[in-house]
């Protein structure tokens, strides 16, 4: 007799296995339409193999995935620059990038958003083209010929009516920006159409010289730290691929997916989304960096390391400014880096080193905590007489 | 062997603290009060630097304080009473926080008691819960800085300046260490634990220092120069300078010196004292040695790689090690190791003598040291240790007795432990049984080069023998190489094999090359097959032969089933599986390999399936059976046909070459005409990209392009009667663009991913015209490896050879620092015993070790295909899709 859909679930549920094995083991078991006698023989040899493919406690799994990560980084490329995916952007990849998220930097050395968009904006390469304009960070350079004129001290715009079109900006906006942001004198020229003259406020050539510089760095559209973006499509999507990363801004943006959005910039993911999320950024991030190099390393230990630079609710360093600096062992610490000086904090505070960890262990000359010197055997004295 | 007697003991804590006046006074043993070390007699000097109650050196004497011997005596300190209070460097920081935040007048923290008292309990609290004060303790410096007035006794307060290198300036003039002492020491205990210091084991004016501890002579020992002569180490010359100052200030106060002076020799005693802990801090010159050289003072001494920590104390050197050069030797099993006779003479181990191995031990030791298996030293049961000589060996073999441990030689079957630089994974340090051997280097089977990443041009590795019984049993267990053979880097067979394995299974199991009985017993002979299956036919005249593929099937366990792609798979659009016709899908059934080649996917180190399987489902012995057999095995493949190349095997007809520079001067046509379309301006610049940046790409991709191109050609020539050809594609070594740069063009050199661009203004070389944007002004290479390159072209060739190299030695610093790092950030990591991940404070990484507990190398038995296969083994229905 086989068993009834609800009966397996009933059966299956609640073993201590990981999710994806209860899946399998209730998918299996519906389809092959077990009786109560085979499931529970299934069951009972799952189980054998779960418990056998268990890490051993005491593993000194810290190391193991430090190693892992490690060992492979030989291998890795050194070039700063590469293409992925799309053609148009660089992205830092191989060790750089790798030392980069370890690192755990505010701001990665090339920071790309990938852009996803929602449904009536995914589809339409005009609306999507629009998303991307709204994006971009826009300046005066891109619109139109800023020329300096010394006699009438001021400075000449001529604008490209096409592109304003296509950017969707207008004369009358643009001159309210500029006179909003640099507090100047913006007048639209009266004879010629699509030119705007800027006087400076004191008419020397000092500031007229200043204010041609500074025009260039007004954002007259889109967001400021976004360079470029570029439109592509995948499958049957487009998606915008920025240079630069401004996630909480972009959020903001109508249009744009904020389920499917993302960055490589993890510190920003960390302060939108949460601890939770910047671990799984972490976890991605090096896990596609080394793929990307053809390295096939276990997600178990790039897990670990995820997890340790975030366990303690913010996104912490490997490294003398995060965990090992903050190591509860004063020869830990002094054993890694700036040896002198934790020893003279440790004096100061009157620390005291538990011995706990590997180094303090070693430096002292006694068995580690870890692997086989963790477990003690005691044995009791035979008492005489007694057959052991 | 005292040491076995005793129960050890074990370092509970160590606690940290500053050393107060009165305790450097108690641990000392005498006043240093003479600059001078020995005497005219060479006799160390009464209270001078080399006193003798401050410890013993030399060997033979004994230690006046505590009897002991060199090597025994620990050393003793001495002290120096500083005429005038100095800051100690270390402390300046603090000292300048300090000072800011209390009152010039009355030594209070300039803080309401109020305030006081909330973050006393503030404190109180971090410290219980575990947590560092250091943040909250540099809120109250910041806090107190910014009272003006003193809530205690109105004092105003005035802004004191801190200048290097250790002058305190207040209202224009200048803290003597004494003033600042005396703020400290009215100072009460609460107001110390507000600075975040422990009152019992650190007060602030401890910090300006009255006495100075002397090093014992064990920490600052003197050598004896050949000609006789004492140099003293740098320590001491620092300290000569110190008491010199002293005694001189202290002379000119007494003789009444005007205060000028007083304070020159004052600042000079600071000097001193400063550059004996630290001879680096930033605004003081170093001291320096008569010839110029820095002194290497306290701190040096701690600091760095080769410092006391990194280097002393955490980096330890062992005995019973053993170092030479590696080499191959493929009868070997990859879980021995072979020794050379010198070597296993001079290696011991001890071994306890009991009733049940007297009589063999007395062997040992009668063979005495010179006759190999021997022993080298006898230990008696009182704890005397004797040297086995051939004098006195029957002598002590006779005296033997139960109780006695005896130093024996190592011989075949001990198991030690086997290492090589640098030991970038768990897989860096394995076990391996000893086989002792003539000659005089290490000898490995070539299988466990991955694990090692060694190789034969000169490696050298290390070898330790254990020397008790718990360490050979865990390295048996746990160390040895079978046990290793899965990475969890990965959870892959990382031991396999490698080049000549690789084609000779490849050449072996290819084609139906049939074998007579003799050729199949040769190529067997190795293993433990010692029977022949069935012959797979016969020849013509009547004689049986067997298939290459029926000669592997012999090593394999009996019940193994498998299929894969193998590496010599095309990737055609669509699948023939079993009919393929390149041979290279692979079905195992029962043990039989029944079509397929076997090539890197089957037996290769990283990527070998059958190894994986073997190891998964056979167990470590059986596998490291497998390996040993299949090695051997693919030698004796390899050895009927042999696989060589020389430089004819470059060779291509004359039509190839032909076709290879019509595509070449093609694509140069085809570049030509982009550069034109370029200087016209007609040219598209790629979107957010520039123009020039569009035409380098542009060139880029189509001289990348005529590389592959005349590649194809070349490899369309050279076929799998090629041994290049077989071993890149079978994946034993190189691949066909190695081929291709060898035969037909070795293409584009690049320097950052870019054409070549650095050299003169406007281009590369003087043979080129300026501007010119062509292929062969910017680093193309047309010819082949074979054919030579010109002038320019090698020129080129050098040029993006030395990125590779430069590269790589980058990478090497780089990576380094990120493994350490890395080891030094998880290294106390550990599964608890319910699974969860937790450091040695307790906190809690992981709850469950990766999410799921499984282990990286155990995980193909929790995957689903594996409950598919339960399923269908219970039930007998088939649930994959």
């Amino acid at each position: 007799m086989t068993l009834s859909e609800a009966t397996i679930n009933s059966m299956v549920d609640d073993l201590p296995l990981p999710q994806n094995m209860v899946n399998t083991l209730k998918e299996d078991a519906i389809k092959a339409g077990v009786t109560k006698k085979e499931l529970e023989e299934i069951i009972q040899q799952v189980m054998d193999n779960y418990g056998y493919a268990c890490v051993e406690p005491c593993e000194a799994v810290g190391v193991v995935s430090a190693q892992s990560i490690g060992e492979p980084g030989t291998q890795m490329t050194m070039r700063t620059f590469h293409y992925a995916g799309v053609a148009e952007i660089n992205v830092t990849l191989g060790l750089p990038r790798l030392i980069e998220i370890v690192d755990a930097r505010k701001t990665p050395s090339t920071p790309m958003m990938t852009v996803a968009l929602e449904e009536g904006y995914s589809d339409s390469r005009d609306e999507a083209r629009k998303l991307a304009w709204q994006i971009e960070a826009t300046h005066i350079g891109h619109l139109g010929d800023v020329t300096t004129d010394l006699a009438q001290m001021q400075l000449v715009v001529d604008l490209h009516e096409k592109t304003l079109t296509q950017r969707d900006i207008s004369v009358d906006g643009i001159a309210g920006i500029i006179r909003d942001k640099l507090n100047v004198l913006v007048k639209i020229s009266e004879e010629v159409d699509y030119q705007i003259i800027i006087q400076p406020n004191q008419p020397s050539y000092r500031e007229l010289l200043q204010l041609a510089k500074n025009i260039h760095n007004v954002t007259l559209k889109g967001i400021e730290g976004i360079k470029r973006v570029v439109i592509r499509k995948d499958s049957d999507e487009y998606t915008l691929y920025t240079e630069g990363s401004e996630l909480n801004e972009v959020l903001k943006i109508d249009g744009v997916d904020v389920t499917r959005t993302y960055t490589n910039n993890i510190a920003e993911i960390y302060e939108v989304f949460g601890i939770e999320a910047a671990r799984n950024a972490l976890v991605k991030e090096a896990m596609d960096t080394l793929s990307e190099q053809g390295l096939n390393v276990d997600i178990r230990h790039i897990m670990l390391v995820a997890d340790i630079m975030t366990c303690d609710g913010e996104v912490k360093q490997i490294g003398r400014h995060g965990i090992s600096g903050e190591k509860a062992s004063v020869f830990a610490r002094a054993a890694f880096e700036v040896t002198v000086n934790h020893l003279l904090d440790a004096g100061i505070r009157g620390d005291v080193d538990e011995l706990n960890g590997v180094t303090e262990n070693i430096i002292i000359g006694q068995p580690i905590k870890l692997g086989t010197g963790d477990v003690h055997l005691v044995a009791t004295k035979p008492v005489k007489g007694e057959s052991v | 062997m005292d040491a076995m007697a005793s129960i050890p003991k074990r370092v509970g804590e160590i606690r940290f603290g500053l050393l107060s006046p009165r305790e450097v006074r108690k641990m000392s043993i005498t006043p240093i009060i003479t600059a001078d070390t020995y005497d005219d007699d060479g006799y160390p000097i009464d209270m001078g630097l080399m006193d003798m109650r401050l410890g013993v050196i030399d060997p033979g004497l004994i230690c006046k304080t505590c009897g002991s011997r060199a090597g025994d005596c620990p050393g003793h300190f001495g002290h120096i009473e500083l005429v005038a209070p100095v800051i100690h460097v270390g402390f300046n920081k603090l000292i300048l926080k300090s000072l800011r935040s209390i009152c010039r007048n009355c030594s209070n923290f300039l803080l309401e008691p109020q305030r006081k008292n909330e973050y006393l309990e503030q404190l109180q609290q971090l410290k219980i819960m575990g947590h560092s004060t250091d943040d909250l303790v540099n809120d109250l410096f910041k806090e107190a800085r910014k009272t003006k007035v003193c809530p205690h006794c109105n004092e105003e307060q005035v802004e004191i300046k801190f200048e290097k290198p250790s002058d305190y300036i207040e209202n224009g003039e200048k803290l003597t260490p004494t003033e600042i002492r005396e703020r400290f020491e009215n100072m009460s205990d609460d107001d110390v634990r507000l600075m975040g210091m422990d009152p019992s084991n650190a007060r602030p004016e401890w910090m300006i220092l009255t006495v100075l501890p002397v090093p014992p002579v064990t920490v600052r020992p003197s050598i004896t120069l050949e000609s006789g002569q004492r140099s003293e180490d740098d320590l001491t010359h620092k300290m000569v300078d110190i008491i010199r100052i002293n005694q001189r200030f202290q002379e000119n106060r007494e003789a009444g010196a005007p205060q000028l002076i007083l304070e020159d020799l004052w600042e000079l005693l600071q000097y001193h004292v400063t550059t004996f802990f630290d001879n680096e801090v930033s605004g003081v010159p170093p001291a320096r040695h008569r010839s110029g050289r820095p002194l290497k003072t306290l701190t040096q001494r701690l600091k760095g790689k080769e410092g006391r920590f990194r280097g002393s104390l955490s980096g330890k050197r062992v005995n019973f090690s053993a170092r030479t050069v590696i080499s191959p030797d493929p009868n070997l099993s990859i879980n021995e190791v072979g020794l050379p006779y010198a070597i296993a003479k001079q290696m011991t181990l001890p071994v306890n003598v009991i009733s049940r191995n007297l009589e063999k031990m007395r062997q040992y030791v009668a063979r005495g040291n010179d006759v190999h298996p021997g022993a080298n030293y006898v230990i008696r049961a009182d704890g005397r240790r004797i040297k086995v000589t051939d004098v006195n060996c029957t002598d002590l073999a006779e005296k033997l007795d139960i109780g006695w441990v005896v130093e024996r030689q190592l011989q075949d079957g001990d198991i030690v432990i086997f290492n090589r630089q640098p030991s970038l994974h768990k897989m860096s340090i394995m076990a391996h049984h000893v086989k002792v051997l003539p000659y005089k280097t290490f000898r490995l089977n070539p299988a466990v080069c991955p694990p090692y990443n060694a190789d034969f041009d000169g490696d050298e590795m290390n070898l330790h023998v254990l020397q008790t019984e718990e360490a050979r049993a865990e390295a048996e267990i746990l160390m040895k190489i079978q046990e290793n053979i899965l990475s969890p880097r990965f959870g892959g067979p990382i031991i396999g094999g490698i080049h000549d394995h690789i084609s000779g299974m490849f050449l072996l199991t290819r084609t139906d090359n049939d074998i007579s009985k003799n050729d199949a017993l040769d190529l067997l002979r190795k293993s433990h097959i010692r029977q022949l299956p069935e012959p797979a036919g016969y020849r013509d005249d009547g004689e049986p032969y067997w298939t290459g593929k029926q000669i592997f099937s012999q090593l394999l366990p009996d019940d193994l089933n498998l299929e894969y792609v193998a590496e010599v798979c095309f990737k055609c659009d669509e699948c023939d599986r079993e009919n393929c016709e390149n041979d290279a899908y692979v079905i195992i059934e029962n043990g039989e390999l029944i079509t397929g080649t076997i090539d890197e996917k089957g037996i290769g180190a990283f990527k070998g399936h059958i190894v994986d399987k073997i190891v998964k489902e056979y167990g470590s012995t059986k596998s490291a059976e497998f390996i040993d057999d299949m090695t051997r095995l693919a030698i004796r493949a390899i050895m009927r046909s042999g696989l060589s190349f020389g430089i004819s095997d470059e060779d291509i007809p004359k039509e190839a070459q032909m076709h290879i520079s019509e595509i070449i001067s093609n694509a140069e046509d085809e570049v030509k005409r982009l550069i034109e379309a370029y200087e016209a301006r007609e040219l598209e610049p790629l979107p957010g990209r520039t123009l020039d940046e569009t035409i380098e790409m542009k060139i880029m991709q189509k001289l990348g392009v005529a590389r592959d191109k005349t590649g194809d050609v070349a490899g369309n020539h050279l076929g799998l009667d090629n041994s290049a050809v077989i071993m890149a594609k079978s994946g034993a070594r190189g691949s066909m663009l190695n081929l291709t740069q060898m035969a037909a063009s070795v293409g584009q050199q690049a320097v950052r991913g870019e054409r070549i661009r650095r050299g003169y203004t406007g281009r590369t070389l003087p043979h080129f015209s300026k501007g010119d944007l062509g292929a062969d002004a910017h680093g193309f290479v047309k010819s082949s490896y074979k054919s030579g390159l010109n002038p320019t072209e090698y020129f080129f060739h050098a040029v993006g050879g030395r990125e590779g190299l430069v590269d790589t030695a980058v990478r090497t610093s780089q990576s380094g620092y990120l493994q350490r790092r890395l080891v030094n950030a998880l290294q106390d990591l550990e599964v608890q015993y319910d699974g969860s991940v937790r450091e040695t404070r307790g906190v809690i990484v992981q709850f469950k070790y990766g999410e799921d507990g499984i282990d990286s190398t155990k995980s193909d038995y929790s995957n689903p295909e594996t409950i598919h296969s339960i399923v269908k083994s219970v039930t007998g229905k088939e649930v994959e899709q």
